[in-house]
């Protein structure tokens, strides 16, 4: 397993700093510098060398690139170019945000698609299988974000179930936890519908695959019923693909908070991602791509881990 | 324990994929109104005959701009497809075929495209080019290649090694008329699988972000530029954003049942 894992762990950082010399490169190869877009036209030669200076855009790219990195390890992602603050600062509070819908639509997808998948494979054909099986299809072709757009609308406006508008974790008026999960429930469901229906729908087909096999048919001659069967031996073999599935998933989970958080205003990293983009305000695009590549590689990774723990069988081949 | 279907998904996927072609095709070259002419007297008009999906907050007829925006949704999602497919079918070709040290690099840096959302890797880069619609469809597209390439390689290396290969080889059958006679026509049911999967992605990622503002210009038509337009009056207006969204969902619907019919007829393992 050693030399798997080091080789998992070489991609692992090789990603990592493609995704970041990329995030970089293009921001620096641009024609125009951001001290144009940042101080106006009407900026003079003299704040726009105080500010080259400042954020040390006179130097070569690859040496940008090499303090920017080096200093990104440490924990320093930068100054702003747009407020007068650093990176760090103004992305701090989005991220929890930004994790609490993630982890919420994981906890979400988890919930709806185990007993879903488990029940449409008890009676293959049956009611309920055909009715989950369209409810799923169609389920999946739902963008994310359109899905947030319809829950918002059917549970905000005729259902008045919650008002559209954000509850922040804490302010000036103290600590609104569940108010504030009560409203990010909604955008975490908009991610997790779509993402459940296609987990649904693998489950099944697992199940079912497991079913099939030799061991089951010695399980049923040893007098076990189908119910028991499920239980004790298709379940942990059947789960296998749905574990690297959904360790997979966490990377969509979090491009889709990012579109979903436009959609019910949450000041998540997705927000601040896309205000970045429309200010120019490189420094935080950077750090936010990273961050968000770490994440995503990270889990990647760990899905990498479960499945040979999971299943022994892959160290052999 | 063996599920005997029918294979309804191809016809109802056929038929509603049909259906949303000619009505995107239709968009192409008419729509009852000019998309963009705002008329003051039907500002905020409900569906009518006239209008059958109502006019917006600027009077402007819904199903026109639909028409227009599901034509150029579609379009985009194409030619994603296009640059995609095409580069993704030859490097996979190549890279699986021949092997070796070139291959190995190749794949490691497609592993490392293909585990980020294309979504996110694809603002970045309008964040550096700017809007527009041919920026979308080179993003993306670039964007698309890996999943294709690695797609293409796995079949490659399959078939690589069947004696048909072999014995063509033997007969002195040039490399590349192996590659693209002998072997490529194998893989079409998994291609067309394949491309129904990247096209409902395409389409996602193009509508999500117009939504999000940084896909195509404002200017130009796009069914996520309407959904992003039309939700501050979701809760008034709401024929503003019901009849853009249903497109993206038919359209997605229709292409994914196709794709799902074709995997159970070729017996494609998705």
């Amino acid at each position: 397993m050693g030399q798997a894992l080091l080789k998992r762990v070489g991609l692992l950082l090789g990603t990592l700093l493609l995704v970041s010399a990329l995030a970089f490169v293009a921001f620096s190869v641009i024609p125009g510098d951001p001290t144009g877009a940042v101080l106006g036209v009407e900026a003079t030669d003299e704040q726009i060398a105080t500010f080259r200076a400042q954020h040390g855009l006179d130097l070569p790219v690859w040496q940008r690139y090499w303090n920017w990195l080096s200093a990104f390890a440490a924990g320093d992602f930068g100054r702003s170019y747009k407020y007068d603050m650093t990176v760090a600062q103004l992305i701090a509070p989005k991220v929890g945000v930004t994790l609490t819908l993630a982890a919420l639509a994981f906890a979400l997808i988890l919930l709806i698609s185990l007993p879903l998948g488990l029940i449409a494979a008890r009676r293959p054909g049956g009611i309920v299988d055909r009715a989950v099986t369209v409810l799923t299809q169609v389920a999946m072709s739902v963008p994310n974000f359109i899905m947030g757009i319809g829950l918002m609308y059917l549970f905000a406006l005729v259902l008045k179930w919650f008002r559209p508008e954000y509850v922040p974790l804490r302010d000036e008026a103290g600590s609104h936890l569940a108010a504030h999960l009560g409203f990010m429930v909604y955008p975490a469901l908009a991610i997790a519908l779509p993402k459940s229906a296609m987990t649904v729908k693998l489950l099944r087909g697992s199940i079912l695959g497991e079913l099939g096999q030799d061991y089951i048919r010695t399980a049923y001659s040893k007098g076990n019923t189908r119910g028991s069967a499920l239980r004790r031996h298709v379940l942990r073999n059947a789960m296998i693909p749905v574990v690297t599935f959904l360790a997979m998933a966490i990377g969509d989970i979090m491009a889709g908070s990012i579109v979903v958080e436009q959609v019910f205003g949450v000041p998540g990293l997705g927000r601040i991602l896309i205000s970045s983009i429309n200010n120019r305000d490189y420094p935080a695009v950077q750090a936010i791509v990273v961050l968000l590549a770490a994440v995503v590689v990270g889990c990647n990774f760990l899905a990498d881990l479960l499945y040979r723990v999971m299943d022994p069988r892959i160290e052999r081949t | 324990m063996k599920v005997k279907k029918k294979s309804w998904y191809l016809t109802i996927g056929g038929i509603l994929t049909a259906c949303m072609l000619a009505f995107t095709a239709l968009g192409l070259f008419w729509t009852p109104f000019d998309p963009s002419a705002m008329s003051a007297a039907d500002r905020n008009a409900p569906p009518s005959p006239a209008h059958p999906f109502g006019c917006d907050q600027m009077g402007r007829d819904v199903f026109s701009r639909t028409l227009e925006g599901a034509g150029s949704t579609l379009t985009i999602a194409l030619a994603v497809l296009a640059v995609g497919a095409v580069c993704g079918l030859v490097i996979g070709a190549l890279c699986g075929y021949y092997g070796g040290p070139a291959d190995a690099l190749i794949m490691r840096l497609c592993d490392a495209v293909a585990a980020f959302p294309s979504v996110l890797l694809a603002l970045v880069v309008l964040a550096v080019t700017g809007p527009g619609k041919y920026n979308v469809i080179g993003a993306l597209g670039v964007l698309f290649i890996p999943s294709f390439a690695r797609l293409v390689r796995g079949e490659f290396l399959k078939y690589r090694e069947r004696d048909f290969v072999k014995s063509a080889r033997l007969m002195g059958v040039h490399d590349l008329r192996v590659i693209f006679v002998h072997i490529l026509p194998n893989l079409w049911p998994t291609l067309l699988s394949g491309l129904t999967i990247g096209f409902n992605n395409a389409v996602l990622a193009e509508a999500s972000m117009s939504y999000l503002g940084i896909g195509v210009r404002p200017t130009e038509p796009s069914l996520g530029y309407m959904l992003k337009d039309a939700q501050g009056s979701l809760f008034t207006l709401p024929w503003c954003t019901a009849f853009p969204a249903a497109a993206v969902i038919l359209l997605i619907l229709g292409v994914g049942l196709v794709g799902e019919g074709v995997r159970e007829r070729m017996g494609v393992a998705s």
